[in-house]
């Protein structure tokens, strides 16, 4: 490798990797420069966890040479990739929640300094020192469990600067961050660069991060299949090149004219959550309701499916009242919830896929005995499966094994197997591939053509403005700004968002 | 550290903890002039001595994110095995000499559980349930099933020296054996390690996040298997010392103890998924278990109702916090 440049911090050259015959990596090059910030780009299963992988030296090439700072690395371990510099930060920031902010920034300098004794003063100052290097203040003492998720990953980028990173590897940076936190993390990532230390971004929302890198690669199936700078890539020709087509993302479908109100929502009231909350739901309508975190779109969320008691207020589905803060009565009377966090409040995720879905018509199914019928059960749980397009090599295979876009399809097949009236979908492609995301829409589209009224919470703008007839903007629990879905831009969203 | 006016000293249990011990001294008083005395203290704290000392282990399990019930049996198989050797040997063993045999016995045994739960990874509930059963069995099976009341002498001796003895004004004997020194060097030993080495905080990390200890490269198979050792070690020291203060080897004993162990352990704001607990919390959770235990009378509340009364403040103590925890997310949701 005559042609690597002298800045190159890491270079890899013909990396292919092999699991049990498939090949997850072919003969791919990768290059980053000492303070440069690359997107790598690729839907779930192109290959870019395997180079992650790789690089962090949890897994060995099966062909290909890795050089870091100019030396050839034949062997790279965890422990040696992580002294030439290399840190990953993964989704859930591996923090520990029940420590300190300083002990979280300096427990693996205190580790690899091989030292017995805890040194307390010698990890306030370096967690103070690193914490000063991304220009952030914040209580050294604090606990990370009290702390907002963009602070946790402030805490996890000063441990990797702590630990002395050259290269900062950022699994999905920006997923749970809202706007102007994002705009915060590419301000500390600029300072970053300019101190040499290079950064890889591995997204699925790469818009956002775009504006601060140099470069982008994108991998599909394996393969690179492109790379360039990063000012000759917009979100759409990215999404061409993860996927392999054009995911056109089509307007909503304008509402029929002589629709019916389906739900209508008076005076709804919760204190400290939200206020005096009222909309109409039109059959095959889909509203959308956004807001920033903090907002009160999530807890009115939940109040509609009655998860959370509102202080006053009333429900009406066709007409009838439905009890408020009952999720059962709200399921009988038809509401479906999907909730945001899927992993811990929507799937049982060690049980199988068929049984995910079936939970939800296990009162269908159930002989006047009390038995239930298996049969019909499975059957029924497996055609929603089928129609939703559920990639899945076996549907008793637990739900865990499915990627995030998947999982989602999942969620909806259980409410939709109750043939809901309203559809309540918190944040429906958060942490879901773009493949996946445009499917997701075309199903909520769809859904809303067969008269289902459907309610969008999200803070992802596009995904709003490409699913939504109408978009109820929130700030500090009241709904201040209401556009019609057609004709608002993302611009004229994210300013009401703001003001 | 939190100071005295900072909303999170209000809302420690250790601060409920505290709260309900002063309260239960000023109604005891008022309905006893003479329970707050030197005899009362010294009362109490002879009889937090053994569990005292089993909580501070089962605190450090809870903290690395398992549980241990298997701490009792590990006790009374190590005072009884050593007391049995030491008697067939050389009845005139020096008390130190068998104090380390049961310290080093109770060791192995943890190291037991150790194998199981750091090597092979199994759920420690289970693990030490089982051993539990088995340590309990092997005793009564294989060494003996007899009480021992002849004890070698230099146990009894051990068990007769006092740092402080004395009569009130009031006509009422007092004693502090030298038993509580092995207290408080344990107290002493464990702040150490958990909180100056970073063995303990390493402790304190594979509690809060198993996967994020992994992913930072600390020995986390070595640090469990240090914290299972080093609970059997206190459980051997606390049953030598029960042994020799109750005068007595019974192979009986103990087992059964263990759930009013953790119960203190819990009062005193240990966390069962682990990263969380304080030594001074676990000593003020033991002080309010052993009050319970032995004063609860005084206050003109039967002997039989203790349990409801430890059950209560279970509920009240653990559940005060959990349910406020829970109203402040929901209110950040």
């Amino acid at each position: 490798m005559s042609d690597v440049s002298p800045d190159a911090f890491i270079d890899l050259a013909g990396i292919t990797k092999r699991y049990a015959g498939v090949t997850a990596l072919d003969g791919v090059d990768f290059t980053v420069n000492h303070g440069e910030a690359v997107c790598l780009a690729g839907e779930n299963g192109s290959g870019k966890s395997t180079l992650i992988k790789i690089i962090s030296g949890v897994e060995q090439a099966t062909e290909g040479t890795i050089r870091i700072g100019g030396d050839a690395q034949p062997v790279l371990n965890p422990r040696i990739s992580a002294a030439a510099g290399v840190m990953v930060i993964f989704q859930d920031f591996s923090l520990f929640p029940n420590l300190t902010i300083y002990e979280n920034i300096a427990f693996s300098t205190q580790l690899t300094g091989g030292k017995r004794l805890f040194e307390r003063g010698k990890a306030r100052k370096v967690a103070q020192e690193a914490l000063d290097r991304v220009g952030v203040k914040i209580d050294l003492d604090a606990r990370v469990e009290d702390l907002p998720v963009a602070h946790k990953q402030l805490v996890a980028i000063c441990r990797a600067l702590a630990s002395k990173a050259r290269l900062i590897i950022m699994d999905e940076p920006t997923t749970a961050l809202t706007e102007k936190e994002v705009s915060a993390l590419l301000g500390i990532i600029r300072r970053l660069k300019e101190d040499g230390v290079a950064v890889i971004f591995v997204s699925h929302k790469l818009a956002e991060v775009l504006e601060v890198s140099e470069k982008v690669v994108v991998l599909r199936n394996g393969k690179k299949v492109a790379e360039g700078p990063a000012s000759e890539f917009d979100t759409k020709s990215l999404t061409r090149h993860m996927t392999g087509r054009d995911v056109a993302e089509a307007r909503p479908s304008p509402v029929i004219a002589d629709a019916q109100t389906l739900m209508s929502v008076r005076d709804l009231s919760k204190d400290g959550s939200f206020d005096n909350i009222n909309f109409e739901l039109m059959s095959g309508e889909v509203l959308g309701i956004t807001g920033l975190l903090g907002s009160g779109r999530t807890s009115l969320a939940k109040a509609l499916f009655g998860l959370i008691a509102p202080d006053q207020g009333t429900i009406t589905v066709d007409g009838n009242p439905v009890p408020i803060g009952d999720p059962v009565a709200a399921s009988h009377a038809r509401i479906g919830y999907v909730p945001e966090d899927r992993l811990t409040e929507g799937l049982f995720l060690s049980q199988s896929i068929v049984r995910n879905v079936a939970i939800g018509r296990l009162d269908e199914h159930t002989s006047s005995a009390g038995f239930l019928n298996m049969g019909g059960l499975v059957a029924e749980a497996a055609d929603w499966l089928k129609r939703l397009k559920v990639k899945a090599p076996d549907i008793e295979a637990p739900v865990q094994s499915l990627s995030g876009g998947n999982q989602q399809r999942v969620a909806l097949a259980r409410w939709l197997s109750r043939t809901p009236r309203v559809l309540i979908l918190n944040g429906p492609s958060v942490g879901v591939d773009v493949g996946s995301k445009a499917d997701i829409h075309d199903i909520i589209r769809e859904l809303a053509n067969e008269g289902i009224g459907i309610i969008v919470i999200s803070d992802d703008l596009p995904e709003l403005l490409a699913t939504c007839h109408r978009i109820l903007v929130m700030r500090e629990g009241k709904i201040t700004d209401e556009l019609a879905g057609g004709v608002a831009t993302e611009e004229k969203l994210a300013h009401s968002l703001a003001s | 550290m939190s100071s005295l006016f900072s909303k999170d000293f209000w809302t420690r249990n250790e601060t409920l903890v505290a709260g309900v011990i002063v309260l239960f001294c000023i109604i005891a008083t008022l309905s006893d002039p003479q329970f707050l005395s030197v005899t009362t203290l010294s009362d109490l704290l002879r009889a937090s001595i053994v569990i005292g000392i089993l909580a501070v282990g089962a605190m450090l399990v809870l903290v690395s994110g398992g549980i241990d019930v298997s701490f009792t049996a590990i006790a009374v198989f190590a005072m009884y095995s050593a007391s049995v050797l030491a008697l067939a040997i050389w009845p005139d063993m020096p008390w130190p000499l068998i104090f380390a045999i049961s310290i080093c016995v109770g060791a192995a045994l943890g190291a037991i559980n150790g194998v199981f739960i750091a090597v092979f990874g199994l759920p420690t509930l289970i693990v030490t349930l089982g051993t539990l059963s088995m340590f309990r069995g092997f005793l009564l099976t294989f060494i003996g099933s007899q009480r021992i009341s002849a004890l070698p002498p230099e146990m009894r001796d051990f068990s007769r020296g006092v740092i402080a003895r004395g009569t009130t004004e009031a006509g009422s004997f007092y004693s502090f054996p030298w038993a509580l020194v092995a207290l408080i060097a344990v107290i002493l030993l464990t702040w150490f390690i958990l909180h100056k080495t970073m063995l303990g905080r390493s402790i304190y990390a594979i509690g809060g996040s198993l996967e994020s200890a992994r992913r930072l490269g600390i020995n986390v198979k070595g640090t469990q298997f240090f914290v299972y050792v080093y609970v059997g070690a206190l459980a051997g020291l606390a049953g030598i010392i029960h042994g020799s203060v109750g005068r007595m080897a019974d192979p009986f004993s103990l087992v059964g103890l263990e759930l009013s162990v953790i119960a203190a352990v819990v009062l005193g704001g240990a966390r069962l998924i682990g990263g969380y607990g304080t030594l001074t919390g676990t000593l003020l959770g033991v002080a309010l278990i052993v009050i319970v235990q032995n004063s609860l009378i005084v206050v003109g509340i039967p002997t039989t109702w203790q349990s409801v009364t430890i059950g209560l403040l279970i509920l009240i103590g653990t559940g005060v916090p959990a349910y406020r925890a829970k109203r402040a997310a929901a209110r950040a949701g």
